[in-house]
């Protein structure tokens, strides 16, 4: 099956720009890109989708083989890039997706132009030495969680949400409708997620990368964000003074700001 | 200025004062203001009274330090995204960590937008969710029982379809066999359908597909009822009519009606250029032979089916397969598949086997239960299954029945 339809690709912007790709995090879907995509609409060509499982992908795609790490989703990238032949790509990845976009950019080097990491973690459980922010029994905890929150997912609704894309209406009569998932994907992207671990991965990075910490983030707080800029060589790190873990939906004009101070600026159109 | 039908405080009725600060207060639920970045900013009596907090510990503090882990990384992931998305957040289910214990609640929660539209706060109605929330739980369990059992029946149910039919084909010199079963729907049921293969003396071979009414556990008795029961019999008789004959006096004998249908070929393999098949019908489909230089058609007589009538009528035809020729038996799980209204029927079996006169005997009993699953959109009604023998000649005439699974002195 075509990437393109799987991952419900929206491509945007200037045909002739550079590609920019925004890839969601853990959570919701494309619509976390909402009010910073449109932003480089006139300089780049805008790519957003939505994570297979997540948003309007096509659920039937999801394989809990391949998606039991986040090399399935790396490998999701790199199949949309390559369907739209994107090149000298820009990718932005928030939350998970950042270290998404890491491997993608370590499996072909030469597609990715630059990476712009919103609240990185390489790995969110403590470990020796190393300070994640989770342990094992939080993310047990983020399962109750989260399977006390999916009750109302049933499969009478599965359809209503992710098979009439044509017909966004009927997902938006359904509550928090960007942020659901049938409950067995939710919880499998969500141990996939919170058990990561991509240190050993950023010291391979040798892409241009910008490190976008926000404060007062508990998901990713920000020792995890200096040490994702340590590890990767050359790194660009910046404190936003947004506050949380969404800066793309709470701070946007922070976000485009920091994002286009990082690319060069005569570089934006090819 | 409140006139009638106005809805300002003065219009409650006498003796019953409600303050908007009291209803505030007092409300039948907690109440919470919060800065946009989280920090708690008003609260109300209800929620301090529920929680055990003081005014002055939660002032100030983010709503989420107030939140079970788990919780916290929900509300980061999940409710902040969607209140900005949507302007509201309906019925978060969160546990809320209070000096009095745990506190399940549901959270209701709506962006305050300034007049100029830009969000400068957000509002919080808390509802105690305690029984729900136990009752869910109970819920979630019930339905996690539920799927381990839905699964071990599964198991079960395709344990007992293994047992009803051969582990694998046996090995017959000169015969090229291939088969294929597909159960209904989800395969988590026993299925009515069976075939089998066996010798019944040197050079002389049962293949046997059938079709017992009725699903689940009482077809699976009557499955292996009607398997055990033609293997016993072809002890005493060869001819197919008498063998079937022999299994209709055993399903007449049962207390309940028990039917099914039977294709019944014998196979003798005593010649050394050729096949000689003998083909008895008790209300089964008719098998289709084919060959590279003959015309694919029908074989056999329509019988009566088995279990129904104390004499059934029943008949014998034999043909000869020749080096390359193949006899294909099926059930009507096959035919009878439909899609939208249309059966699979017979012309579209019959137009799929004559392309696929030279592949072998498992790839054709393969591509067509594969083509009749497809035009049901891979959930069949019924079940499938589809036997394959194709004559490849060169047979050892003695050797026939000696590697043969189930052999017997003849």
């Amino acid at each position: 099956m075509s990437a393109v339809i799987r991952n419900n690709v929206v491509v945007g912007g200037h045909p002739e720009g550079r590609p920019i790709v925004f890839a969601h995090g853990f959570g919701c879907d494309q619509n976390m890109w909402r009010f910073v995509a449109p932003a480089f609409a006139t300089t780049h060509r805008t790519v957003l989708f939505d994570h297979t499982g997540a948003g309007h992908s096509d659920v039937a795609a999801y394989d809990f083989a391949k998606y039991a790490s986040l090399g399935g989703y790396a490998d999701d990238v790199q199949e949309i890039c390559a369907e739209l032949d994107l090149t000298d790509v820009v990718f932005v990845g928030h939350s998970v997706s950042a270290m998404v976009g890491v491997l993608a950019a370590l499996q072909t080097p030469d597609r990715f132009g630059a990476l712009v990491l919103i609240g990185p973690s390489p790995r969110y459980l403590d470990d020796t030495g190393y300070t994640g922010g989770f342990s094992r029994d939080d993310v047990d905890d983020l399962l109750a969680s989260l399977e006390s929150n999916y009750l109302g997912w049933s499969s009478a609704m599965a359809p209503a949400i992710m098979g009439n894309p044509e017909r966004p209406e009927l997902g938006q009569e359904l509550t928090n409708s960007f942020c659901r998932a049938d409950p067995a994907i939710a919880r499998q992207f969500a141990e996939v997620t919170f058990l990561s671990d991509n240190r050993a991965d950023l010291a391979r990075v040798h892409v241009p990368t910008l490190v976008l910490q926000c404060s007062d983030d508990i998901i990713a707080p920000e020792p995890v964000g200096r040490y994702v800029h340590a590890h990767i060589p050359g790194s660009t790190f910046l404190l936003m003074k947004a506050r949380g873990h969404c800066p793309n939906l709470s701070a946007p004009a922070e976000t485009i700001a920091a994002i286009q101070g990082f690319l060069p600026a005569g570089a934006t159109t090819r | 200025m409140t006139g009638a039908g106005g809805i300002g405080p003065l219009d409650v009725p006498p003796g019953t004062p409600e303050r908007p600060e009291d209803l505030y207060e007092d409300a039948p639920c907690g109440l919470l203001s919060l800065h946009l970045d989280g920090t708690v900013v008003t609260v109300n009596r209800t929620l301090l009274r529920w929680t055990g907090h003081d005014r002055t510990t939660l002032v100030g503090r983010p709503l989420r330090e107030l939140l079970a882990i788990g919780d916290r990384i929900l509300y980061e992931t999940h409710h902040a995204p969607l209140l900005r998305m949507q302007d509201e957040v309906r019925e978060l289910a969160v546990t809320l960590v209070c000096p009095r214990g745990k506190l399940p609640v549901l959270l209701n929660s709506v962006l305050d937008r300034g007049p100029d539209g830009a969000p400068q706060g957000i509002r919080i109605a808390v509802f105690l969710a305690v029984d729900r929330r136990s009752y869910e739980a109970e819920l979630l369990a019930a339905r996690r029982r539920a799927e381990e059992s839905e699964a071990r029946v599964r198991l079960l149910a395709r344990t007992l379809q293994n047992s009803l039919l051969p582990p694998a084909l046996p090995n017959v010199p000169g015969l090229d066999l291939g088969a294929v079963y597909r159960p209904a729907g989800r395969g988590d049921e026993v299925g009515g359908d069976f075939y089998d293969v066996f010798s019944t003396a040197p050079d002389d071979w049962a293949v046997v597909i059938g079709d017992v009414v009725g699903k689940g556990v009482a077809a699976a008795t009557l499955t292996s009822l009607v398997r055990h029961t033609l293997r016993a019999v072809v002890m005493h008789v060869r001819r197919p009519r008498a063998v079937l004959t022999a299994l209709n006096d055993t399903l007449l004998q049962q207390p309940a009606t028990r039917v099914c249908t039977v294709a019944y070929a014998r196979v003798q393999l005593t010649a050394s250029d050729a096949a000689q098949v003998t083909i008895c019908l008790g209300g089964h489909p008719r098998p289709l032979v084919m060959g590279r230089d003959r015309d694919l058609v029908p074989v056999g007589r329509f019988g009566s089916i088995l279990g129904a009538l104390p004499t059934p009528a029943l008949h014998e035809v034999t043909t000869t397969l020749e080096a390359g020729d193949a006899l294909l038996l099926y059930t009507d799980g096959v035919i009878e598949g439909r899609r939208d209204g249309d059966f699979f029927g017979e012309q579209r079996l019959e137009a799929l086997v004559g392309t696929l006169r030279d592949r072998n005997a498992a790839a054709i009993a393969d591509e067509v239960a594969a083509a009749a699953v497809d035009h049901q959109h891979g959930s069949p009604a019924d079940d499938i299954a589809v036997v394959v023998l194709r004559y490849v000649g060169s047979h050892q005439t003695d050797s026939g029945a000696a590697n043969g699974e189930g052999s017997r002195p003849g």
